[in-house]
This record gives C-alpha cells, sequence and structure tokens, in this order.
C-alpha cells in the first residue's frame, strides 16, 4: 500500500463522511439553543434569594455536571423504552420514540448544566452599583435584566462559552451509539465495511477540526462585537 | 559400506518425514470464547461449546493433538498469522475478505439467518410458504417469498447488526424498508421490544436463547442460508498450512457423513445447523 493511497483513501472518506455534517451541526446547535433557553431559568434560580429554587437548580446542575454524558444518553434511549407503557400513557411515547428526539434532549439538558453556571457567572460579575443605577432611574427589575445586567454577563460569559460550544460539538458523537449515523457513526460504520479505521476516523477528526475551527473564528468576532463600546487598553 | 549409505539415504527422508511430523502434531487452535454457544467459558472459566466439543472430534479424527486457547476477536486473525496459533475456531464465517488473507477449511455450520419480531408486531402472523432459502440458487418460489417479505416490511423498519452480511440482504432485497444499523445485537433487542424498530434481522443461533427469555418476542419467514449470506462458518488456517487445511476439511467431511455433526449441532444449538 502506497503512501499516496492513505491520502486518497482520506479524500474517500471526507467525501463519505460530509453526509454526516448537516446532522452533526443540527444535533449541536438545537442543543445549544434548547440549553441557552433554559439554562436562562436555571442561572435566574441559582442566584435566586429563595431557597427552594435555588436548591434545585444547584442538584440539577450537580447531578448533569457529575455523571457521564453517555450515562444520561442511554438512561433517556433505553431507559424510556423500558417504561414504554408509563411514556405512552403520557403520550410522549411518540418523541421518545425518536432516536433524535432522545440525542437532542439529552445533550440539550447536559449543556444547560453548564450554560447555566456560565450565565450565573457572568450575572454575578456585573457591578452592583449598575443594577442599583437602574433601579435608581425607575427601570423594573425585567428590564434592567434584559438591558443591562444579561447583555453584559454574556459579554463576561463569552469565551467560556466557547468552549462550550467546542465541547457540544464534539459530544454530538456519542449519537452515534444510539443508531444515529452522524459524522461518528458513519465513520463506524464505514471503518468496520473497509478494514481501514485509520483513514476513516483520520478523516472524521479533520472534519470535526475543520467545525471547530468556524465555531473559534465565529466567536472571535462576536467577542469583537460585544466588546466595541468598552474602552480598549492598548 | 555401500549397503551402509544406502540404508542413510533411505533413512533420511524418513528421518525428515518424523520431525515434520512431530512438528504439526500440536495444534494450537485460538477461539474467542466469549459467543455463546459456540465458544464460551463455564462457571469455572473452563472453555466450552460447539467449537470446543468439536475441535476435539476433529483433532482425533485427523490424529492430530490439539491445544484451544482463547483470544480476543480483533486480534484473531493477525495472531495467526503471526503463529501464535495455527488455527481458528471462532464462529468464523469464510468471506471474501477473510480469504484474501487466510485460508478455510470446508464449512462445518451454516448459521441461518432469520426476522425477528414482537407477538403482536409486523410479520407476527406471516405464514411461510417456505421452510428455507438457500440465496446461491434462487428459485422462481424463493424469489416470490422474497418478494412477500419485502411487501410486507415496505415502509417499516429492520433492525441488523452494522456491517455484516445480514445488513447487505435487507439493503438489496427490502428496498422499500428503513435500515437500522447496530453495532450490538443486544442494543437491536432492545428497541425492538420498546417498539422502536418493528422487525429484526440476524442469526437464529443468537435468537434461540433470547427467544426462550423473552416470550413477547418471534422469528418469521424462512431460514436463509448461502449467497451473499455466507458460505458457512469454518476452520481458518494460514494460507501456507495447505495440509492441516485439508486434514481438518477430510475430518469435517467425516463428520458431516456420519450423522455426528448433526447430532452435536442439535446438541448445542437445538436445531441441525450442520453444512451439509
Amino acid at each position: 500500500m502506497g503512501f499516496l493511497d492513505h491520502f486518497a483513501f482520506i479524500a474517500e472518506a471526507l467525501a463519505h463522511l460530509s453526509v454526516g455534517i448537516p446532522r452533526t451541526i443540527l444535533l449541536a446547535v438545537a442543543s445549544l439553543l434548547i440549553g441557552f433557553v433554559l439554562a436562562i431559568g436555571v442561572a435566574a434560580a441559582l442566584l435566586s434569594q429563595a431557597f427552594l429554587p435555588r436548591w434545585i437548580a444547584n442538584g440539577y446542575v450537580y447531578i448533569f455536571r457529575s455523571s457521564p454524558l453517555l450515562v444520561q444518553i442511554f438512561l433517556i434511549y433505553y431507559g424510556s423504552g423500558q417504561f414504554r407503557s408509563l411514556f405512552e400513557s403520557l403520550g410522549l411515547w411518540g418523541l421518545f420514540r425518536e432516536a433524535w428526539f432522545c440525542a437532542i434532549l439529552a445533550l440539550a439538558l447536559n449543556t444547560c448544566a453548564y450554560q447555566a453556571v456560565l450565565i450565573a457567572g457572568g450575572l454575578r460579575a456585573v457591578p452592583w452599583g449598575q443594577i442599583e443605577a437602574a433601579q435608581a432611574v425607575g427601570m423594573s427589575r425585567c428590564r434592567v435584566f434584559v438591558t443591562v445586567a444579561f447583555p453584559q454577563a454574556l459579554r463576561h460569559a463569552l469565551p467560556a462559552y466557547s468552549n462550550e460550544v467546542v465541547l457540544m460539538i464534539k459530544a454530538t458523537a456519542l449519537a452515534s451509539t444510539i443508531t444515529i449515523l452522524e459524522i461518528t457513526g458513519l465513520a463506524k460504520q464505514m471503518a468496520s465495511e473497509t478494514y481501514r479505521p485509520f483513514e476513516v476516523f483520520a478523516a472524521a477528526g479533520l472534519v470535526y477540526i475543520a467545525l471547530n475551527g468556524a465555531v473559534a473564528a465565529g466567536f472571535t468576532r462576536g467577542e469583537r462585537f460585544l466588546r466595541r463600546n468598552v474602552a480598549q487598553r492598548t | 559400506m555401500k549397503n551402509g549409505l544406502k540404508t542413510l539415504l533411505l533413512a533420511a527422508p524418513l528421518c525428515f518425514m518424523g520431525i515434520a511430523q512431530a512438528q504439526t502434531q500440536t495444534v494450537r487452535i485460538a477461539t474467542e470464547g466469549a459467543y455463546a454457544p459456540y465458544n464460551f467459558k463455564d462457571s469455572s472459566g473452563k472453555l466450552v461449546g460447539f467449537e470446543i466439543d468439536l475441535a476435539a472430534e476433529l483433532c482425533k479424527r485427523a490424529a492430530l493433538s490439539c491445544e484451544v486457547h482463547e483470544q480476543a476477536w480483533d486480534g484473531i486473525v493477525p495472531s495467526l498469522l503471526a503463529n501464535k496459533y495455527d488455527a481458528i475456531m471462532a464462529a468464523m464465517n469464510i468471506t471474501e475478505k477473510r480469504e484474501a488473507v487466510i485460508s478455510f477449511s470446508r464449512p462445518y455450520v451454516k448459521t441461518p439467518i432469520r426476522f425477528v419480531t414482537t407477538r403482536k408486531g409486523t410479520g407476527a402472523d406471516f405464514v411461510s410458504s417456505l421452510p428455507a432459502i438457500t440465496l446461491e440458487d434462487i428459485d422462481a418460489t424463493e424469489t416470490a417469498e422474497i418478494g412477500k417479505l419485502s411487501k410486507l416490511l415496505a415502509g417499516k423498519t429492520i433492525g441488523v447488526q452494522a456491517a455484516t452480511a445480514h445488513e447487505g440482504f435487507v439493503k438489496e432485497h427490502m428496498k422499500g424498508a428503513t435500515i437500522k444499523s447496530y453495532d450490538k445485537m443486544d442494543n437491536m433487542i432492545l428497541d425492538l421490544t420498546a417498539g422502536r424498530i418493528d422487525v429484526g434481522y440476524t442469526s437464529v443461533t443468537f435468537l434461540a436463547p433470547i427467544l426462550k427469555k423473552t416470550p413477547d418476542l418471534v422469528e418469521f419467514g424462512p431460514l436463509m442460508t448461502g449467497g451473499q449470506l455466507g458460505r458457512g462458518v469454518a476452520v481458518g488456517v494460514r494460507k501456507t498450512d495447505t495440509d492441516l487445511q485439508k486434514k481438518f476439511s477430510a475430518a469435517i467431511g467425516g463428520m458431516l457423513g456420519d450423522g455426528s455433526m448433526s447430532a452435536l449441532a442439535v446438541k448445542w444449538f437445538g436445531i441441525d445447523i450442520s453444512a451439509k
């Protein structure tokens, strides 16, 4: 087998795996967005003065950050299969029957826990004086959150956020364990058909590297945009 | 002196033959030890199973002394090539890809493939007009039977093991169906009982113990063998060991001829899957 032959086969594998790119992106984007919306609520609960919501939010974050994502995926997918009649009586089986739904649910709940901590951290970093000042000019609590606290929290959290997005894109590979043929699923299938795992997984690795390179570039631009009004130390 | 030299010349080849025989006499056979009922370990950790019994009988008939060793499936072909073992008996089907690397004896068993479903599921009331289909010589009635199955499964979801001949078969013949590939067959069974797939397509030897444990599952359709599903399970040897290959083939032929292969298959699998 010639040296060039390996490269030729990697190119062939790249073409084959490209079918999986939209599926990987869909898994990552859907779960990140759902996770984000949920995380705002969880972050608010984490910072709440009331004991019960804070306690529940802390418990949720603790559980989802301390157990492997693979275990969460198996729990949701095979676990729901075991209690099919219960899910049927709740009218939810139509959703849980689908591997796609289970994968996005597990990924979203997982990233929600991480994002909630990031957002809560960002909110804590907003100087208290600003909040007081906003309230002093008569803004409602909701308006203070939307126009003063939250945009600044996002700016604080953004560098760590890019990390979370990269982690999620890589985490979508675990969806291949529940029959979803995204990039890794297709790669596993191709490797066992061709007996050439090296070239196939090298190609899969290249696809993820390219995707995450695009994410990193996007975040650098985003950070620059959000800092456009902040004085630059030069 | 002249006589002495003659004796020496005559004796020399015999002597070498003796050495050659001594070398081939201990045949090290590799098995996986994790694929019941073909080969597995009993509660004391001893290798048992259909192929362990078969190895003993084949070696007795071929006048070989054999040792059976446990070897993980991933490395079983490489370690044969590296001279760690002399033969493989590990439920290994003859395939073109494997034949590019090693040689096979004649097959000893052929594992039939069949559809499995839930008691109330698709195909549970399917009536086969044929008990079995051999795919290498499909006739009109067999084509009709496959067509009937294909029609039944159109729009349904079939679960198969990834990168197997089974997957190839359903992709080619069950065109209207959605195919879901699993890396582990246990997961396919879980999804079948959960109703995520409509039917599964896998070997009856794998299904037998599962059907016993899970009364909700039933097999249906004809037993399928041959053709693209593989030529059967055989002993694998290095390409250079043609002598050993012939000895195994002859012994297998003997066991197939006198019915002892059938008896051994019935003992371990509950059905006669001998490669007649």
